[in-house]
């Protein structure tokens, strides 16, 4: 079973923006982030689109440190 | 090959706002219905519509259901379908007023009333002044839309698959329809799902092309499957472009930025509208701006080591304009093209945006194709709803916010029907022997091509070909270069080969699998774009400028088998309105 496919899945979205970030995160950041880092990711996979969306664009941003940790990574994408 | 074997009342495939509007009817008449989708319901593309639904509520001022109406019928070039246009304008309000017993957070007005926002193509009194028609939240309505169908589903006690695609249309001998076989993407196991009735929600196709609005789920499965299984795919050459995505991205650029002062620039750094449009240069309509685009294109006066881009000038706006009146767009640049639109032009294309043919339906949402010398007999147990069908009421061209009235309107229709349908048939039919086999084989041989070609490189053929050949501006070299070029990509893709034979989350198989269904959508726009001799509504032809009513007032029907063509003729006749005869179309 491999999480990575799995999570790979889940970047497929209804808005396209989110696609092509997580798809990049997923080739150039995903690979670095550590174990509690990769948990957050698929945390925030949880999010509804358009929210997830705010937080990548930098619209919004999370009240959970560690959410911030990981948004702040997918914002440079 | 005998599968293991889930049975349903109705199986509907595709779990965005059609799916998910029909699933609550057949859910709430007490039937038992499974619903697949590849990703979570709330996550399907209906989340990126922002426009609104169109519905003559009246809230704002006066306005009827024959206004709506006739905007539709005009704005579809008068090649959509006058009843199904008729039922989409008259039931419209009611779609609205369900959704707001649902609980949908629509914006509203002082005294309590929903709000309406006006939207392009939307007039009272046949075209006489612009009316506030579009039922909105905020710039979420997709996003409110599939939260609340989702809750309301839950309650209503729908079985969802989720991580589920569908593979293949079950038909007995007869051609009824009796379900689905369906891979479980966790475990990799396929199964058949046999259901009294089959509903097909999937959405479009816009990833055929390299720039696309399209989220990449958007692969035509629905599409496929029917075109595999005998049904014709109806009016494939039209489809709605957006003049200004990001290219090699597909983000769209709103068309706020041409209108603050931005412009477009070719290679040669020339305002090329100004030769186009001489007084409205660049806030020229959306069709005018998209051809010239595609013509300074063909011409070899595009951008880039490709030429196949045009630049968007903003920097001459000042940075506290872009920054106030055109929020995001910054961002956007940055993240999509990788510039900073302050210093530097941003490079766009023409996009692809919406689907306006697909399965042909009725307007009750039930599938029909020719046969016994009628136009439209019924396929019994199939039906089709949402971006996937035709019904047809968008034509050549879709009026803004009618995608998601279609979505409510014919949802709903369709689940009417098939409850109608499951009373006057009780009981499951017996499933043919064969039932899996075709499944079967498509999945072996995938799994056992050797030497064969990689998925991606198949796939960024057929969007460079589709991109290149049958763009938003068609022209008949590149039409007839496109059939041949598509013709072999073709070919390529029923050769794919995966390295990776795993069974759970195995996400090489399945984009070979959405590139089956792809290729279908992709050869049969090229094929009916070829084959019509005229301009209508979204298909622009440079050596048929016009419009044809004489030869071409009609809807084309494609086979997969040997790309054979058909047409039917265009319903002129609503169901209790007076015909709309064809005009010109101005506006």
């Amino acid at each position: 079973m491999s999480d990575f496919d799995r999570v790979r899945w889940h970047c497929r979205r209804g808005l396209l923006e989110l696609d092509i970030i997580l798809t990049r995160f997923l080739e150039s950041g995903y690979p670095r982030l550590s174990e509690a880092q990769r948990t957050v990711f698929s945390g925030l996979l949880e999010y509804a689109d358009n929210d997830l969306w705010d937080f990548v664009s930098g619209r919004n941003s999370s009240a959970d440190a560690a959410e911030e940790e990981v948004l702040n990574l997918l914002r440079e994408t | 090959m005998s599968l293991p074997t889930r049975k349903f009342d109705a199986v509907v495939v595709g779990a965005g706002g059609a799916g998910m509007r029909a699933a609550l009817q057949l859910s709430e008449a007490g039937l038992k219905v499974a619903v697949l989708s590849k990703v979570f319901p709330t996550r399907s593309h209906t989340v990126a519509a922002q426009g609104g639904i169109g519905a003559s509520l009246g809230n704002m001022g006066e306005d009827n259901w024959l206004w709506h109406m006739y905007d539709t019928i005009k704005g579809s070039d008068y090649l959509g379908d006058q009843d199904a246009i008729e039922f989409l304008c008259r039931m419209a309000p009611q779609a609205v007023y369900d959704l707001e017993h649902y609980g949908m957070p629509f914006d509203r007005n002082e005294d309590g009333t929903v709000y309406q926002r006006p939207f392009g193509g939307h007039s009272s009194n046949f075209g006489e002044r612009p009316v506030q028609r579009s039922v909105c939240a905020a710039d979420r309505t997709g996003h409110a839309m599939l939260h609340t169908l989702y809750q309301r589903n839950v309650r209503a006690n729908t079985v969802f698959f989720v991580e589920w695609m569908a593979l293949d249309l079950i038909r007995d001998a007869s051609g009824q329809v009796l379900g689905v076989t369906a891979m479980e993407m966790e475990t990799g196991e396929t199964w058949i799902f046999q259901a009294r009735a089959t509903l097909f929600a999937t959405g479009g196709a816009g990833r055929i092309y390299a720039a696309s609005t399209n989220a990449f789920i958007n692969t035509g499965d629905g599409l496929g499957m029917a075109a595999r299984a005998g049904i014709p795919l109806e009016d494939m050459e039209f489809w709605q472009f957006h003049p200004t995505g990001v290219a090699g991205a597909g983000v769209l650029i709103t068309e706020g930025v041409r209108g603050e002062g931005g412009y477009l620039l070719n290679k040669d750094g020339e305002r090329f509208m100004e030769r186009y449009a001489p007084n409205m240069k660049d806030l020229a309509s959306r069709d005018v701006v998209a051809r010239a685009m595609a013509t300074e294109i063909k011409e070899g006066r595009g951008c880039g080591k490709d030429a196949d881009y045009i630049l968007l000038k903003l920097d001459h706006i000042g940075v506290d304009k872009i920054e106030k009146k055109l929020p995001g767009i910054r961002e956007i640049a940055k993240k999509f093209a990788n510039v900073d639109p302050v210093k530097d032009p941003i490079p766009v294309v023409p996009t692809c945006h919406y689907q306006m043919g697909g399965i042909p339906t009725n307007y009750h949402g039930e599938v029909v194709v020719p046969g016994n010398g009628k136009d439209n007999n019924v396929v019994p147990g199939f039906y089709a709803a949402g971006e996937v069908a035709c019904a047809s009421v968008h034509g050549a061209n879709r009026l803004g916010t009618n995608s998601l009235t279609d979505l409510l309107v014919f949802g709903k229709a369709s689940g009417d029907s098939v409850i109608r349908y499951l009373k006057e048939n009780p009981g499951h039919k017996d499933l043919p022997a064969d039932a899996a086999d075709y499944t079967m084989s498509r999945l072996s041989r995938l799994d056992s091509q050797t030497g064969g070609e990689n998925v991606f490189e198949v796939g960024a053929a057929m969007r460079r070909t589709m991109q290149a050949h049958c763009g938003v501006f068609r022209f008949p070299d590149l039409l007839t270069d496109g059939v041949k070029k598509i013709r072999e990509i073709s070919e390529r893709a029923a050769r794919t080969e995966i390295k990776d034979k795993s069974k759970t989350f195995n996400t090489a198989r399945i984009e070979a699998l959405e590139l089956d269904n792809l290729i279908e959508v992709a050869r049969s726009t090229m094929i009916c774009a070829d084959a019509r001799q005229e301009s209508r509504g979204a298909h622009d032809r440079a050596d048929y400028p016009k419009r044809d009513d004489v030869t071409w007032l009609k809807h084309t029907l494609w086979y997969k088998d040997s790309d054979r063509l058909e047409y039917k003729a265009v319903n002129l006749k609503p169901l209790t309105a007076e015909s709309f005869e064809p005009k010109v179309r101005s506006y």
